[in-house]
């Protein structure tokens, strides 16, 4: 263990000592990963309570959705491009992991734009871009809808289902009984996009400290104790700890981008339930772009899968070894519920790490 | 999934630059950060620059990783 880590635990073991339990939220699923990779809920004072939030996106993706995405890649003309982890997320029946090796044109891509590139390439099918992820990756996809525009290309569309961090926070701060969270460590590269001034109302409405933190191990403990400054000093506010990455204003650019081609609309969350102007909607000229539209896909009915407790653990009520499935019939290799599925989410990451630990 | 690895641009032509971190190099989108130039150090997530980010800390922490065995 490095020096300053050591004493960034040294003052966190210090200023935690006349207080009573702390609740963490980690928004973030990139911070939960750090967290038990590096054990830091092991090396932390009892009292320090870290709880995994609604942060990783494949985990908040509905199985109705992913039965759409499937539908819609029964169609040979259609190819759909998907970041790795949407894969293996179960639908009601199938994953569009299972579709793939079935034969179904399902395209793994790094950059959406390689989607955008193969949909001007092959103008005779149609390409249809799995648009996921929150603040970060929205902006993404809006220059591409916005080039897609500009060039007039009729092949290209979304299946959206980007979502906004903020009012997730907001919803669990309203809702808020068993779960009692006392601070939020924010997401990094969210906060690159959005700044700070987002997160402010968590601090000014809710007297809550958050930081806004980075990804190393060093990162997060520096981030702990600053939340837990706060608490002494009872002034709780926004903070960046990732300063530099975090600008309070973020990247006003993408911010504008998203502005254009978006507008905030309700967003179902698997396991939580619809969320008030927590979705971005295609604005009305950029409606040709949006598959569930041009293709006429319905929603269906689908019940979450019995037992699991995905929503509650998402909300930071329940830890997955409170879950009957865990470990037992629900594992990485075969996941039930969406905590289980990406390699971000709380169950995997637990699966992963600490399941030898407790 | 946040890879918080700064990336240097080498060099810009329209859209897209090509990077450089810890001796790979890669071409990425920058239209989401108009104002960037050769030199300069971003955050890229899934192909695209998203920030341009403070040079002296890019450096510091990229000749962590690359000290780091």
């Amino acid at each position: 263990m490095n020096d300053k880590i050591s004493n960034i635990i040294n003052k966190i073991y210090k200023i935690s000592a006349a207080l009573p339990q702390i609740n963490i939220m980690e928004v973030c699923g990139t911070h939960t990963m750090a967290i038990v990779k590096n054990c830091l809920r092991q090396i932390l004072p009892s009292k320090i309570n870290l709880i995994s939030g609604p942060g990783c996106p494949v985990c908040v993706t509905s199985n109705s959705d992913i039965d759409n995405i499937i539908e819609l890649s029964e169609e040979r003309k259609n190819y759909i491009f998907s970041f790795g982890d949407m894969l293996k997320v179960p639908g009601s029946k199938t994953s569009l992991y299972e579709k793939r090796s079935e034969g179904a044109n399902i395209k793994l891509c790094y950059s959406p734009a390689d989607a955008l590139d193969f949909a001007v390439n092959n103008p005779e099918i149609n390409v249809i871009f799995i648009a996921i992820g929150f603040e970060t990756t929205a902006p993404l996809t809006a220059v591409l809808i916005k080039r897609a525009f500009q060039n007039n290309i009729g092949n290209f569309f979304i299946y959206n289902i980007h979502k906004l961090v903020p009012p997730a926070i907001q919803f669990l701060l309203d809702s808020e009984s068993k779960n009692n969270i006392h601070a939020f460590l924010c997401p990094g590269h969210v906060c690159a996009v959005t700044g700070s001034i987002p997160f402010d109302f968590i601090a000014r409405n809710y007297r809550k400290p958050c930081v806004i933190s980075g990804f190393s191990p060093e990162d997060i403990l520096e981030s702990i104790y600053m939340i837990l400054k706060q608490i002494v000093m009872d002034k709780p506010s926004a903070e960046i700890q990732y300063k530099w990455v975090v600008k309070e204003k973020g990247n006003q650019y993408a911010l504008k981008c998203i502005n254009e081609v978006f507008e905030t609309g309700r967003s179902y969350w698997r396991g939580i339930g619809v969320i008030e102007n927590s979705g971005l909607i295609l604005k009305n000229e950029f409606k040709n772009f949006d598959a569930k539209k041009w293709f006429k896909i319905k929603d269906k009915n689908i019940p979450e899968p019995k037992l699991c407790i995905c929503g509650d653990i998402m909300q930071g009520k329940k830890k997955p070894f409170e879950c009957l499935l865990f470990g037992k019939k629900c594992t990485p290799d075969k996941p039930v519920g969406p905590c289980m599925v990406s390699s971000e989410g709380t169950c995997a990451a637990y699966f992963k790490y600490e399941i030898n630990k407790t | 999934m946040c890879v918080a690895v700064p990336a240097k641009i080498i060099t810009i032509s329209d859209n897209s630059a090509q990077i450089e971190s810890m001796g790979v190099g890669k071409k990425i989108d920058i239209s989401l950060v108009p104002e960037v130039c050769a030199g300069d150090y971003v955050i890229v997530h899934a192909g695209f620059a998203i920030q341009i980010v403070d040079s002296e800390e890019a450096q510091k922490i990229l000749e962590l990783f690359e000290n780091y065995e």
